[in-house]
């Protein structure tokens, strides 16, 4: 089954890095297929900056996402840009630290992901693998063991224990907001 | 083996007009080259677009006669590609100051090991004579109708401040200095940088008062001012004419380069 | 053995290049091609190879070609403005038969544009940028599998026909990142030598030289002026020119529907979509969405040399659908192939056209 998922934040607060290894899990891991695609702007740091995956059993055809099922927001401008008009279907996870708005229409998980990378782990930076984790038990859209493979791939060397920390907490998160 | 050695003969006859200077800076050239005792299969000589850049179609090794201002970025391709080879580039005022004057801050920037001989008559003389950013204040062509009215780009000083490890001006009356100063512009590793001022009686002479090739020879050489007469006219603080320019070695050191074989 | 990746476009681009055998990189960064220059940067000298970011893109073009005659697989990436930069030395390439591989990450144009966002508006310029008549080889890869493949195809045909090949991307496939398989070894066909004894600009019924690889002492001289067999210098003979020429364009031309790359799908099919390129995903959407509809499918990997055989594979076609990201570049080209109505859907813009646009084209059709 097809399933796309958008992601938004500000440049900086590895929105993209989200989406790569989450596409990564599935597409080395859980064994499917998947694409990962971005829009972006001059700016480095700042602006909304979004990123999206599809993840699909089948090879997958058109490349971008239209029908986002799954939403991860992580700042008001992002949800302002990209968020904003989910649809009923949807799911969207918020960074209720960061994101003041909630949608109309779709299910809403409020998830604390920078205050837990701060306060909890000591690193705001890792605000994006807990946010990461609560999507995968929040909606299960790959395995968790794919995505803890997959943050392992990507992180830089000497910072893996604290991004599997993280995750984990994020883990806790998502599977207790599901509910 | 001799300088002889290095013409293709069934090139002749050449393009070059009568009292043309650039077969004397092609001769001290290969005189250079052939003292080096270099394999002519090693040999590459490469050149952009004007009457100095026909030169290599003149020479037996492998050649790359490229677009007008870009002979230092080619050759910059094929020192890289394979450093065994040895690179001459032949250009003049025009294709080097104007055209390719980035090209040429980069290449004595990065040092490449190769060595540039410009032919700098002050004018483009294929085309038939319009000004060039080394044509005289004053000076006649046919885009500088009144006069040239911009200052000359001093092509010996750009390459020493962009870091060329090696750079030398002289003209086509001194010949055993530009030989020289060519040969040891082959032994250097790094950019080597020899300017050759020459006379171009055609399209310059013609049109500022130096009609015979000895008007323009005379005037090259008076005008030329040797570095220490140069250096000792500076520390005395007596004035240098405006339109005198040095001749001798601008500088020999051993800055990091590209491209030198291991 | 088969390795698999998820890998973004433009990495798969420059891994394709040294999986190649390409061991020369000289370009200049720009958006949205870098992460070529980039990954050839990192990987090149633990190879053996030679990076060098040059000045331009004037100066990125003709390293590359500069560097080709020492007989080294080289190549260049660029985007928009830098693709306008190298057109005279692209032009040289073709006249010197200077081996090459030129990719073009292409971007929204003219001028400045927009540098991150998609485009396919350089596919004219690709094959008539520079002045003069030659021929190029153009390809459009669809997927980040092709852009390897395709990298590796395209050193291969510059190898062989000795002319500049242009792996023709965009955005959309630069950038996206999916699933690769990556084989162990890819086909490599070296370029033809010169044999001793022949002269350096003389072709045989192929109408393509041998290469007289620069210091092996074949003293060849590589002009961009008009030159006979000798390679000299033959500016002012009509003869020599045209003879030239002609065989410069034929050497290709002569050669497409041998070079031809292409998927044909339904072939009895009366609406046919044709694409290249990131809209072959769009279209295959919308046939996997509308099976019933009984919709054909021409995709063309390679682009240049333009194949026109290939659209007699649709005999029942009444019309041919053409979608680009641009205004209608390649449609101009079908249409004096065809007399099966051609209908252009271009877009601007920077977006990908959408499986809904070409169903609401495809409804005005049925």
């Amino acid at each position: 089954m097809r399933r796309e998922v958008r992601f938004s934040g500000f440049g900086g607060q590895g929105i993209i890095l989200s989406a790569v290894i989450l596409g990564r899990a599935a597409a080395l891991y859980d064994n499917k297929y998947a694409v990962q695609t971005q829009v972006y702007g001059p700016e480095a740091r700042g602006g909304a900056s979004m990123s999206a995956v599809v993840i699909d059993d089948e090879p997958i055809l058109f490349p971008k996402v239209t029908r986002p099922d799954i939403y991860v927001i992580m700042s008001q401008q992002g949800f302002e840009k990209y968020g904003v008009d989910a649809p009923e279907h949807a799911v969207m996870l918020v960074d209720s630290d960061l994101v003041h708005s909630r949608p109309a229409a779709c299910t809403c998980i409020e998830i604390p992901a920078t205050t837990e990378a701060k306060k909890t782990l000591g690193r705001v930076i890792v605000a994006n693998i807990v946010m990461l984790g609560a999507v995968v038990t929040a909606t299960g859209v790959v395995s968790t063991a794919a995505i803890e493979k997959a943050v392992l791939d990507s992180v830089p060397k000497g910072t893996e224990e604290l991004n599997i920390k993280a995750l984990q907490r994020g883990f806790a998160l998502g599977e207790e907001k599901k509910a | 083996m001799s300088a002889d050695d290095w013409f293709r003969t069934d090139r002749l006859p050449h393009i070059y007009c009568t009292g043309c200077g650039n077969g004397t800076i092609i001769n001290c050239t290969l005189e250079a080259v052939d003292a080096m005792g270099w394999n002519k299969n090693d040999t590459v000589f490469i050149s952009g677009i004007g009457c100095s850049s026909r030169a290599p179609g003149y020479i037996v090794t492998d050649s790359l006669h490229t677009t007008h201002g870009r002979a230092l970025a080619f050759a910059t391709g094929v020192k890289l590609a394979n450093p065994r080879l040895h690179i001459v580039v032949f250009t003049g005022d025009g294709d080097l100051a104007a055209i390719g004057g980035n090209h040429f801050i980069h290449a004595c920037r990065r040092n490449v090991d190769m060595t540039v001989v410009c032919m700098n008559n002050m004018i483009y003389g294929m085309t038939g004579g319009q000004g060039s950013p080394c044509t005289p204040v004053g000076a006649l062509s046919t885009t500088t109708p009144y006069g040239m009215g911009e200052p000359v780009f001093d092509l010996a000083e750009l390459a020493v401040t962009a870091g060329a490890n090696y750079v030398a001006r002289w003209t086509s009356y001194h010949v055993t200095e530009l030989t020289r100063a060519i040969q040891t512009g082959l032994e250097t590793p790094g950019f080597s940088f020899i300017e050759a001022m020459v006379q171009c009686p055609t399209a310059y002479g013609r049109r500022n008062k130096l009609r015979q090739v000895s008007d323009m020879i005379t005037y090259l050489k008076t005008h030329a001012l040797l570095m220490q007469k140069k250096k000792r006219m500076e520390e005395e603080g007596e004035p240098i004419p405006p339109e005198m320019f040095a001749v001798g070695e601008f500088t020999r050191r051993s800055r990091p380069a590209l491209g030198v074989p291991k | 053995m088969t390795r698999i990746e998820f890998m973004q476009g433009n990495t798969a681009c420059a891994e394709g290049a040294l999986a190649a055998g390409c061991r020369f990189f000289g370009g200049y960064p720009i958006t949205p091609s870098t992460e070529i220059a980039e990954h050839m940067a990192r990987r090149l000298p633990k190879v053996g190879g030679t990076f060098i970011q040059m000045e331009d893109e004037i100066a990125g073009i003709a390293s590359v070609i500069g560097a080709s005659w020492t007989g080294t697989r080289s190549m260049t990436a660029t985007s928009g403005p830098g693709f306008s930069l190298m057109m005279e030395n692209i032009g040289y390439a073709a006249m010197t038969e200077t081996p090459c591989v030129i990719v073009n990450i292409q971007r929204g144009g003219p001028s400045t544009g927009q540098p991150t966002m998609a485009a396919q508006g350089d596919m004219l310029q690709c094959r008539f940028g520079s002045h003069g008549d030659y021929s190029i080889i153009a390809l459009s890869p669809a997927s980040v599998q092709e852009m390897y493949d395709l990298t590796v195809k395209a050193f291969n045909l510059a190898d062989r026909f000795r002319v500049p090949v242009f792996v023709m991307s965009d955005e959309v496939i630069g950038h996206m990142r999916e699933r690769i398989e990556i084989p162990e070894t890819v086909p490599i066909v070296p370029r033809n030598g010169l044999e001793q004894g022949v002269l350096p600009f003389a072709a045989g019924e192929d109408k393509i030289p041998g290469f007289p690889e620069f210091g092996r002492g074949f003293g060849v001289h590589v002009t961009g002026l008009t030159h006979d067999e000798r390679g000299y210098p033959e500016a002012t003979d009509p003869k020599i020119h045209a003879g030239l020429v002609g065989r410069l364009v034929a050497k290709v031309e002569d050669a497409r529907h041998e070079i031809a790359d292409y998927s044909v799908t339904s072939e009895g099919a009366e609406i046919v979509f044709i694409t290249y390129g990131p809209t072959t995903r769009t279209v295959r959407q919308l046939l996997h969405d509308r099976p019933e509809a009984g919709i054909g499918h021409l995709q063309l990997r390679i682009v240049w040399p333009f194949p026109e055989k290939v659209l007699q594979a649709f005999p029942k076609a009444r019309a041919f659908i053409v979608p680009e990201m641009n205004l209608g570049q390649i449609a101009r080209e079908i249409q004096r192939h065809t007399c099966v109505p051609v209908v252009s859907v271009p877009k601007l813009g920077g977006e990908l056209h959408t499986p809904d646009e070409l169903a609401a084209v495809l409804e005005g059709l049925l």
